[in-house]
């Protein structure tokens, strides 16, 4: 009876976990996803809690009280800046558990005098391998995130041959605890490496790799989680974990095309070194500047203006300036949108939560592909804190390292406003020619206050 | 037990090609969330926690692991799925935006 029971709240959840992603499609059902999600996740828990072979539960209450004492702070307390970081916290500990019932579940064997091999092995060693390497990976990205550890990428002579070396390493102890069964030293030295490729796979990965990171990074927590449902003949966990890794796959293919990366040299994690920078050369060209009072006028006077939000906005914190300035130009019957590139934050679609968090409404936003025909018929292309994702330079300077490169048509633009701190080249080191066009006009200066004074000067034109 | 793995694995193909297939559909506009919704899905790895730590007379490495488990699994079910409906939450159309 209490059989029946769990197996069909797992199926029910598994069709709960499907339609939660399904829901997600539009945001107009998305809010039902998280609920449906969640109701999948509820039938999970409750039906395993009745399962005959659960017979203690002292220990999961307490420990499913602690878990919920330290995550509910974590998702309320994070400014949304910091979804990037929340998210590899998380991936780091979903992939914990999943290597630690791994681990669990080849001790238990071991115990009772029946060491494993075989099938279920070698879905504990995959478990394991995915789980612990995505732990130490996922802290990396977070330390990487919240600038802990050096943001740039940490390389030295023959760093791949390396790593190589040592993924062969645990790949012929994992070979032989499936074959045969190994000698007690075996299952933890491959725990040990395992933990330490997380950490060599992240090290050679600059800061503007990121969104590729925690997109794999997701899709490896997935597959860690598939492998755990394949060990416990669960296919449940196995449903979920295939959708997760899918999810993160796609996901992290999106960003590779943005960023015009191939796939194959993200999965080897050496993509680190295409970042190398070619110094941008000493640039004396004049470029014109304009103060806030002709941006005013100029914005005033315009039919249609895009917006360009890079991730500099965030991190000036210029959002809600930027929402009174759409609503000021709004009023005055200026059509205004904003083009997102798919790279513009540190997480795929990233730059969309943190417009949305300044009750910008989403159908002002627009992809890349939609918007960039428009630009040749816009008046106003206003540019704040992006700089490599409108660099035209990506579509016709073969000897620019973001050559190739998807980019807004910015350019394009009949007039085009640049707020920037200083001439100073961006992230990548790239310098951008886009700023010495005619029709460029640079608004140098802190991008919150920038914005904040030409909504004071909108008034008076 | 032939039979078993078999039947997981037609559940593995089917899975991958469906989940490929509804998160082409999901809207960019919604990535970030996408992502933290099935990182807290993954977090179902629960389910194994849970089995480990409660079971009957499990040796202690097993017990202390499956319940350390628990608590990290739970730590991304609670994180994951708080964070992705407060985003969802402050994404409105232009009627219903601003005051």
């Amino acid at each position: 009876m209490t059989d029946t029971f769990w197996q069909a709240a797992y199926i029910i959840a598994a069709l709960c976990v499907v339609f939660s992603i399904k829901w997600l499609s539009s945001p107009v059902t998305a809010r039902r996803g998280v609920f449906s999600g969640e109701l999948g996740m509820l039938l999970a828990v409750v039906g395993t809690l009745l399962r005959h072979e659960v017979v203690s539960y002292e220990w999961i209450a307490i420990a499913v009280v602690i878990g919920a004492a330290i995550g509910a702070p974590l998702a309320y307390l994070m400014p949304m800046t910091s979804v990037p970081q929340l998210t590899a916290l998380s991936h780091a500990f979903g992939s914990l558990a999943a290597a630690l019932v791994g681990t669990a579940e080849y001790y238990k064997d071991v115990a009772a005098g029946d060491p494993t091999t075989g099938f279920k092995m070698l879905a504990i060693v995959v478990e394991s391998l995915l789980g612990y390497l995505t732990v130490t990976a996922s802290v990396m990205a977070f330390g990487k995130l919240q600038e802990l550890v050096p943001t740039r990428p940490m390389t030295y002579r023959g760093q791949n041959v390396v790593n190589l070396l040592l993924f062969l390493f645990a790949l012929v102890l994992g070979v032989w605890m499936i074959v045969m069964p190994a000698p007690p030293w075996v299952f933890p030295t491959f725990i040990g490496l395992s933990l330490l490729f997380g950490i060599l796979l992240i090290m050679p990965i600059g800061g503007g790799d990121m969104p590729t990171v925690i997109a794999l990074l997701n899709s490896y927590a997935g597959a860690a989680c598939a492998a755990m449902g394949f060990a416990l003949e669960n296919r449940l966990l196995i449903i979920a974990g295939a959708l997760n890794a899918a999810s993160g796959f796609i996901l992290s293919v999106i960003m590779c095309k943005a960023m015009n990366r191939s796939f194959a040299n993200v999965l080897f994690g050496a993509f680190g070194q295409a970042q190398a920078t070619t110094a941008a050369q000493a640039n004396t060209r004049p470029v014109r500047s304009a103060t806030p009072e002709d941006a005013a006028s100029i914005l005033a006077s315009a039919r249609k203006v895009i917006v360009v939000p890079g991730y500099g906005m965030a991190v000036a914190q210029a959002q809600h300036k930027l929402r009174e300035l759409t609503d000021a130009l709004t009023k005055k019957g200026v059509d205004v949108r904003f083009a997102i590139h798919p790279v513009a934050g540190r997480m795929p679609g990233h730059m969309n939560v943190l417009l949305a968090e300044a009750d910008i409404p989403y159908d002002r936003l627009f992809e890349m592909e939609d918007i960039n025909p428009d630009f040749s018929e816009t008046d106003v292309a206003l540019v704040i804190g992006a700089n490599d994702v409108v660099n035209p330079a990506a579509r016709h300077d073969k000897n620019s390292p973001i050559y190739g490169m998807p980019i807004l048509d910015v350019d394009k633009a009949q007039t085009v406003m640049v707020i920037k701190r200083s001439m100073n080249p961006g992230f990548a080191g790239i310098d951008n020619e886009l700023y010495y066009m005619d029709r460029t006009l640079m608004l140098f200066g802190d991008a919150k206050a920038f914005v904040g004074e030409i909504v004071k000067e909108l008034p008076k034109t | 037990m032939t039979n078993e793995i078999e039947v997981s694995l037609y559940v593995l193909v089917l899975a991958v090609p469906l989940g490929l297939e509804l998160v082409r559909r999901v809207s960019p506009l919604l990535h970030t969330p996408l992502m933290s919704l099935t990182n807290a899905i993954s977090a179902i790895s629960v389910v194994g926690a849970i089995l480990v730590s409660g079971a009957a007379n499990p040796p202690m490495i097993s017990k202390v692991l499956g319940t350390i488990a628990v608590v990290s699994s739970t730590i991304n079910i609670v994180a994951g799925f708080l964070i992705t409906d407060r985003m969802l939450k402050m994404f409105k159309k232009k009627e219903s935006a601003g005051k």
